[in-house]
């Protein structure tokens, strides 16, 4: 690899300089401030921060859903103009369209991306068989012709996933996606996450506020300050060996000195006054 | 022993039964017992009127004019005396090509105001302003640029059935949640998917109350409209009847306009519940 492809793998998604202020009827509102952070490519980022602190908007400006203020984002060398599938995101409350069932859910996105008019330019079938893998990868082949209403809130989850994955993208945007479920279901989505993630070796951006799923998950963790203004407060590098296990992590040394490095940061030095 | 057993499981099954059969009854009975209830009181009320009007047919005299009247609802005598059936029919069919040509115009107008800022702001003072205004007062507009009756009861049926179209079907697509918008901006679909996978299906039922609010309205405004444009149907036939002081035939139509529009609501309601995706 020469020094320019691997200056560009080392910032593969890219925040420069990221000013975000919103026009509310109560006046302007300064969310984000001076936000700079690379992403290399292959990396699982967290961000962790308090509720409020806007990290759900750093995420929502990778996906293209919001405009920065000021500043540029970039995305694999190009600047980041709007949504695209290249950029797929798992939505907090799964958002899945109820009306249809799980398989024609994945199959929207896959027909876009691979369908008539995209490059690959894919029959039916090949866009079917997609969907299928897809579905099976989460392993929900069973449940792939009912509708959202139908199954747990695990299961949306996972069809979420599954829908965003079927899109082979650059990165994959996770909005607190298992802030919704029990800690059991969690737990499991979380391995079955991790899985899949080392399969597919994609870029992850994943936003939450639960610091064990933040360090299990995570090749680093960006530590937020509170709003408004807020900005990257720390980086923690999280140098544990994959694939992790939960269960010998929980008696690591590493891991629980990682895991108080961010309790400290989130209720020491930038705790969440209550109102 | 055995034998008083048995018989005690005779007395308790059949005991069983006929309490469940008493439930079903009371059940049945409740069910009823308001409605019929309810229609009584108006026959009442109606009867007493009756009496101290002497103009005023009693439901008896108007129930056996009824009977003769509905012995033969469709003959034809020439076109100012048809049975009631053809008139109800006449009317029926106005109400649905008024209908028909407001959904057809008013379903896709919704659908392009709720969807573009500019559209919705664009129509916002023309619907205001028109929509308070009673369609009777289309009518004339209606026989001035159709230069006939027919056309101009259309007319008049369309003006009032298209708003609760274009206001229900846009107010279902400014709700269409974020989330759903974001998932289609996220997979970039055409306008085309957006329409199709998400808004339709979205404002299907927000349309389905439109289309029903329509029907209702449509249905109220026929007789006015075709009290005065004359030719064949219920409104006309009312008119009619009040020409030939014939109080027995104003009151049945007065029922068959409620019973006719009553059933249309009936069964656009049974639709509105196929069509809803929950």
């Amino acid at each position: 690899m020469d020094k320019l492809e691997k200056a560009n793998a080392d910032r593969y998604v890219q925040l420069e300089n990221i000013e975000m202020t919103f026009t509310t009827k109560k006046g302007t509102f300064n969310a984000l401030s001076n936000i700079n952070l690379n992403i290399k490519e292959g990396e699982f980022i967290s961000i962790i921060g308090h509720s409020g602190c806007g990290k759900s908007t750093v995420l929502n400006l990778i996906a293209g859903l919001l405009a920065p203020t000021e500043g540029f984002l970039f995305c694999a060398g190009r600047e980041i103009a709007g949504p695209g599938p290249e950029r797929a995101v798992v939505f907090q409350n799964h958002s899945l369209l109820p009306w249809l069932t799980c398989f024609e859910n994945v199959y929207l996105a896959v027909e876009r991306v691979f369908g008539p008019g995209s490059v690959d330019n894919e029959t039916k079938v090949q866009l079917e068989t997609r969907t299928h893998a897809a579905i099976a990868l989460v392993g929900l082949t069973h449940s792939s012709d009912k509708r959202p209403n139908e199954i747990s809130g695990g299961m949306k989850q996972r069809v979420g996933i599954a829908r965003a994955l079927a899109m082979e993208p650059k990165v994959l945007l996770l909005d607190e996606p298992f802030g919704a479920l029990d800690a059991l279901t969690r737990a499991n989505l979380q391995d079955e996450l991790m899985k899949i993630m080392a399969k597919s070796g994609c870029t992850a951006v994943m936003v939450t506020h639960d610091v064990d799923e933040a360090i299990l998950l995570s090749d680093r963790v960006v530590m937020m300050t509170n709003g408004p203004s807020a900005t990257i407060g720390e980086i923690l590098e999280v140098n544990l060996a994959r694939p992790r296990d939960r269960l010998a992590l929980a008696e690591d040394h590493d891991y629980n000195h990682l895991r108080s490095e961010v309790l400290r940061f989130l209720y020491e030095r930038h705790a969440k006054k209550v109102a | 022993m055995t034998n008083s057993t048995i018989a005690i499981d005779k007395i308790e099954t059949t005991k069983l039964k006929t309490s469940e059969l008493a439930l079903k009854a009371r059940a049945l009975f409740k069910w009823l017992i308001p409605p019929a209830f309810g229609l009584l009181m108006l026959l009442a009320i109606w009867t007493i009127i009756s009496q101290q009007s002497p103009n005023l047919p009693g439901p008896i005299k108007t129930w056996y004019s009824a009977i003769e009247l509905f012995s033969d609802p469709f003959y034809d005598n020439g076109p100012n005396d048809k049975g009631v059936g053809w008139n109800i029919l006449a009317s029926l069919q106005r109400v649905g090509l008024g209908f028909g040509l407001a959904a057809l115009v008013g379903i896709p107008m919704g659908f392009i105001i709720g969807r573009f800022e500019f559209a919705s702001k664009m129509c916002a003072p023309v619907i205001s302003l028109l929509r308070p205004v009673s369609p009777l007062a289309w009518l004339p507009i209606g026989l001035l640029v159709f230069k006939a009756a027919n056309p101009a009861a259309i007319w008049v049926i369309f003006i009032s059935a298209v708003w609760p179209m274009i206001i229900n079907t846009a107010v279902g697509v400014s709700k269409v949640p974020q989330d759903y918008m974001n998932v289609a901006k996220v997979l970039n679909l055409s306008e085309w998917k957006i329409v199709t996978k998400i808004l339709f299906p979205y404002v299907l039922p927000y349309m389905m109350t439109g289309v029903r609010l329509s029907i209702g309205v449509a249905w109220l405004v026929i007789v006015a409209a075709e009290m005065l444009t004359g030719g064949v149907g219920i409104g006309f036939w009312v008119w009619d009847e009040w020409n030939n002081l014939n109080v027995e035939h104003i009151i049945i139509a007065i029922f068959v306009v409620g019973i006719v529009g009553l059933l249309l609501e009936v069964v656009l309601t049974q639709i509105a519940k196929k069509f809803s995706y929950e």
